[in-house]
């Protein structure tokens, strides 16, 4: 058995970003099939346009189109492409300075090996089969043999001011639970909830951590919690959002198992919204066997056992 | 300006680490031995900071399940940098600078195996028309290497004796994931990967984490006979564009070398996750052939994204503390291809100092 | 050595909005930056040093986008610090900027913060699902709703107390042209009358999600001599204690306890709520109000909410209480704490517009985060600190 529990997570969004006026004039040209540069307050045009001068930190205002050929300023060698990037086979980044730009800018060029780049070799842009005002309209850049030109884009589909860009952003992570945290996941995969009580402020956490909060001491000694316990408080959810699960009305509380310190929160169910009192006495209802995996979810929720509710005073520490 | 010292210095690291992306369980270890060093306790320390990176991690606030590690009842005075562990320090010391505390403890953490850490930095660039390209950190670096080869600036036979020094070095050093150097000859045979950079010129994929303590005054001198005095601390940032930047240089990591007096360096430890970097660092900070440079073995050996640049501080601290050297460089960078960079110097004695 | 005088004589803000589509993330910033450098007649050529604040680098999907964002920010060839503290971050990242000239290390620095939520979703970005973890079920009120019910059973506030706030800053916000929402005609009655989303908390007891941004540029006495109405500092705390911790107060936090007797003790004020002019108080749901003037001890415990019910948060009250309209008419996150500092230093330079409390020479500004446990906050006057 691995010393903690690992599973893959992939945080990913596709970012809606406004581009203002001036990324906005590039894409905007990508997607009419010209390069365009700003020019500097020091004359120089620089690809893509830079927001603000960098010497009077106004913002752009004056953009030149520049031709879709250029040279090779430097470049390097992608052996393991990594997901997303222009290509999914070996190719090289590149600097390339585009004839009418003072500046290289980056993409990506495509090649076979290595030996077929140099430095100072001639490129042109090759455009994407459909543009829309993104960075990726341009697919790359080719290797111009002696005599070749710039290849002319198609006509784009629309010629609004592009003013907004999709950012698709997809990482995949192996996500590994402490220690600590492996316990209790392995214990709910068993049917118990398991914590562990600091050996510096003997309180009982659940789930144990790697660090008492309060004294930076990891929780030791392990203590199996019993499955009743109180509602400290709660609040009844209303609202749709995105990747509910149950339909509202219900009620997100804080329970606090007997024998434990701190309190979980969890679902109340098996009684109306409106009766869930601070102070109820409720117990956890599991999911079938066959369904458990190692998460709290394989309790399903928790629903009152009937007992009297408990004093304010037992639990008004916990709030 | 305030006398303040490094006296405190622990760290982990390692190739993968198995636990949790918010290194608790790394950190309680560190601290401790922290505690040792100092004689104190937690309730010693007058600032805590700590950086971390919530995109290493893959989720929103890392940070906040850190501050257990510390035990945080009573409530402590706290802070956080999305940076290297020596910003984090650079808060510190300008917190202590204000009068406000005279000790501080600073930590940072990252877990770098638990994505793919050269495709995640991509992240760090231009969102519009750089990100979705997904240029990793080592094609960028090669972009660099290669203005520079192409410039004549440096050569693959300089590269190589970066990398062979620092594997060499870092067989000394128990915390060096990569070690283990050969020759030059040997190292310039090895296939190429990323033309024009070669494995071993490439940092590591590294996790760990690390922290450092900072004293003023006499706090300082009741903790180590020979404290090593941050006698002059410098950062500057350049703009992100690999086109409006002469790669070759850092004008950064220049400007923060020229506004403190480095004469007199003994060693160097400077933050180059990649072997041509250090070159550029050498000469913009204008270090020569009679400094030692990475006596710890470098970033080339071990590379802990968020703390790397901060343990730079601990290894040349160390070489205060130790009676090794009497003067002491240390150096931090962040950002694509030595975009933002951060110089300190240590000192035995608390004369000469710059601010 | 205690710490040099330092003072704020630049305020920029945006105008605050669901989402901002004619700018960038760099044209957010510098719409707060330029109006910021106007304020203080300074140049960007001026600046030592630039502090950048956001919350989770998520929101955007841009990972320390200080970097990218160097030189539209002027920050090329100049020191450039990002931090990130959770919610308060916009209020420690003006602490941090102020300490950099309190230190002596610089003299003019500028300090912005920013979020741009409509990039992505925040609900998204705050929770991920992570493996093992069980997913959020409640949503983003959700996690403060319970303890909101705390505090009801614990001091017995009647129920319409959060509305009276809500009300109140809602009003409040149509005197500031920057807010985002401006609902006119919103009553107490109204209030009660909106969906209960996470009940005991309302719709409009919440705040929206903005893209914005806020600038200040904070500088030493020398420089402080240029501007006619300096906001000069008087004290500057931050605490920070555990999200989750046995028997943790999360309704009176003692993290935030703390940094209030120190704060007040730093600016040597004896009694708050005499002493304290004009209070930016970092209020997302309307609750918190109470709850704060508790936890920051301008009322006893349990107390609060009859300051509220008495009007005297409000403007013509003995403490108000968000004149700018506060965090539930714009919460652009990161920023959402530095507007507290902002809008607390318009108000000791005289310079709130509509929303001045006349005569203000101290002010508070408030700022929290993660789950009520990082909490940062300054004092301003109109004097220079005579301590």
């Amino acid at each position: 058995m691995s010393r903690t529990l690992q599973a893959p997570v992939t945080v990913a969004f596709d970012y809606t970003r406004s581009t203002g006026p001036v990324v906005g004039r590039f894409l905007s040209g990508l997607r009419d099939g010209v390069v365009v540069g700003g020019r500097t307050s020091a004359g120089q045009v620089v690809v893509p346009p830079l927001e603000f001068d960098p010497v009077t930190h106004e913002a752009t205002t004056e953009f030149v189109e520049v031709s879709s050929v250029g040279t090779v300023t430097s470049w390097t060698w992608v052996p393991e492409p990594v997901k997303d990037q222009p290509f999914d086979r070996p190719f090289a980044f590149a600097l390339v300075t585009l004839d009418g730009a003072d500046v290289p800018f980056l993409h990506a060029l495509d090649v076979a090996s290595p030996a077929d780049v140099t430095t100072g070799m001639r490129v042109r842009v090759r455009w994407a089969a459909e543009r829309v005002g993104h960075i990726n309209d341009i697919a790359g850049f080719e290797p111009l043999a002696p005599g070749e030109a710039e290849v002319a884009a198609p006509a784009a589909a629309s010629d609004e001011p592009v003013t907004g860009v999709v950012t698709k952003v997809s990482l995949d992570y192996n996500y590994a639970a402490s220690p600590e945290e492996s316990l209790f996941y392995r214990g709910l995969n068993e049917g118990r909830i398991m914590g562990q009580r600091c050996p510096t402020c003997q309180k009982v956490y659940v789930p144990p951590r790697s660090a008492c909060p309060a004294d930076g001491t990891p929780t030791e000694e392990e203590v199996e919690l019993s499955q009743t316990g109180t509602i400290t408080t709660f609040c009844i959810v209303n609202v749709p959002f995105l990747g509910q699960k149950i339909t509202p009305p219900y009620v997100s509380a804080y329970v606090l198992l007997d024998g434990a310190d701190i309190a979980v929160l969890h679902l109340i169910l098996g009684v109306p919204a409106d009766e869930v009192r601070m102070g109820m006495r409720v117990k956890a209802v599991w999911k079938p066997k066959d369904e458990w995996a190692y998460s709290l979810e394989n309790i399903d929720h928790f629903a009152p056992t009937g007992d009297p509710d408990a004093e304010f005073d037992t639990y008004k520490q916990h709030l | 300006m305030r006398d303040v010292a490094v006296v405190g210095f622990a760290q982990r690291q390692m190739p993968e680490f198995d636990g949790s992306p918010t290194c608790v369980e790394l950190l309680v270890p560190v601290f401790k031995e922290l505690y040792e060093q100092t004689g104190w306790t937690r309730r010693d320390v007058g600032f805590w900071c700590s950086g971390s990176s919530d995109y290493l991690a893959g989720r929103s606030f890392s940070f906040v399940q850190a501050v257990d590690a510390i035990g945080v009842i009573p409530p402590v005075n706290e802070s956080h940098v999305e940076m290297d562990l020596a910003w984090a320090m650079y808060e510190a010391w300008i917190k202590i600078q204000t009068g406000e505390v005279d000790t501080a403890l600073v930590y940072a953490f990252g877990k770098s195996s638990a994505g793919v850490l050269r495709r995640t930095l991509a992240l760090q660039l231009e969102p519009y028309t750089m990100t979705p390209l997904w240029p990793d950190t080592v094609s960028l670096a090669g972009l660099q290497a290669r203005a520079g080869l192409d410039a004549g600036v440096w050569d693959e036979r300089a590269m190589a004796e970066v990398a062979n020094r620092s594997l060499t070095d870092a067989e000394k050093n128990e915390y060096a994931i990569r070690k283990g150097g050969s020759s030059v000859d040997e190292l310039l045979a090895r296939p190429m990967y990323a033309d024009p950079l070669r494995k071993h010129d490439c940092s590591p994929v590294t996790d760990g984490v690390a922290a450092l303590v900072l004293a003023a005054g006499d706090k300082a001198r009741e903790v180590r006979e020979r404290p090593a005095w941050l006698t002059g601390i410098s950062h500057y940032v350049d703009p992100m564009g690999m086109g409006v930047r002469d790669l070759t240089r850092s004008p950064s990591a220049q400007r923060a070398g020229a506004a403190l007096d480095l004469g007199g360096v003994e060693v160097a430890e400077l933050h180059a996750p990649f072997s041509h970097q250090e070159l550029i660092l050498r000469t913009e900070l204008g270090l020569g052939d009679d400094v030692a440079i990475n006596p710890s073995g470098g970033a080339l050996a071990s590379n802990p994204m968020f703390s790397a640049g901060g343990i730079r501080v601990g290894e040349a601290a160390k070489k205060i503390w130790s009676g090794e050297a009497d003067k002491t460089l240390a150096h931090a960078t962040s950002g694509p291809a030595l975009q933002q960079n951060l110089v300190c110097t240590l000192s035995g004695s608390t004369e000469g100092k710059n601010n | 050595m205690g710490k040099q005088p330092a003072a704020i004589i630049g305020i920029g803000q945006t105008h605050h909005r669901a989402k901002r589509e004619d700018v960038s993330m760099a044209g957010l910033c510098r719409e707060a930056i330029d109006r910021a450098l106007l304020d203080a007649n300074l140049t960007l050529d001026d600046i030592d040093a630039i502090v950048v604040g956001k919350a989770p680098d998520l929101f955007e999907g841009v990972m320390m986008p200080e970097l990218f964002l160097a030189e539209a920010l002027g920050a090329a060839g100049k020191p450039l610090l990002r931090v990130h503290t959770a919610g308060s971050v916009g209020g420690s990242t003006a602490i941090v900027a102020s300490s950099l000239v309190q230190a002596g290390v610089h003299k003019r620095v500028l300090t912005v913060a920013y979020e741009k939520q409509s990039e992505s979703n925040a609900m998204w970005a705050l929770s991920v699902p992570l493996p093992f973890n069980m997913p959020v079920h409640a949503g983003a009120g959700g996690y403060f709703a319970p303890h909101v019910r705390s505090y009801i059973r614990r001091s017995g506030a009647p129920n319409h107390i959060g509305a009276i706030v809500a009300a109140k800053d809602r009003n409040n916000a149509l005197k500031n042209p920057y807010a985002h929402l401006h609902n006119e005609g919103t009553t107490v009655e109204s209030v009660m009358a909106s969906q209960m989303l996470w009940d005991p908390i309302r719709y409009d007891e919440t705040c929206p999600s903005s893209d914005g941004a806020c600038a200040l540029v904070i500088v030493d006495e020398d420089t402080a001599k240029m501007s006619p109405n300096p906001a000069w500092i008087h004290g500057t705390v931050m605490r920070s204690e555990a999200t989750t911790a046995a028997e943790r107060d999360q309704v009176n936090p003692q993290a935030g306890r703390d940094a209030a007797a120190a704060l007040w003790k730093q600016a040597g004020i004896t009694s708050p709520i005499d002493e304290i002019d004009a209070a930016e108080i970092y209020v997302p749901f309307s609750w918190f109000e109470p709850m704060w003037l508790e936890n920051l001890g301008f009322a006893a415990e349990g107390d609060g909410w009859k300051l509220t019910e008495a009007g005297e948060t409000a403007m013509t009250g003995k403490i108000p209480v968000n004149c700018s309209g506060g965090v539930l008419s714009s919460n652009p996150i990161g920023a959402s704490g530095m507007l507290r500092f902002g809008e607390a230093a318009l108000q000791v330079r005289g310079a709130a517009g509509e929303h001045q409390v006349e005569g203000a020479r101290k002010a508070l500004g408030h700022a929290y985060g993660g789950g009520s446990q990082f909490f940062a906050m300054w004092v301003v006057g109109s004097e220079k600190p005579t301590n």
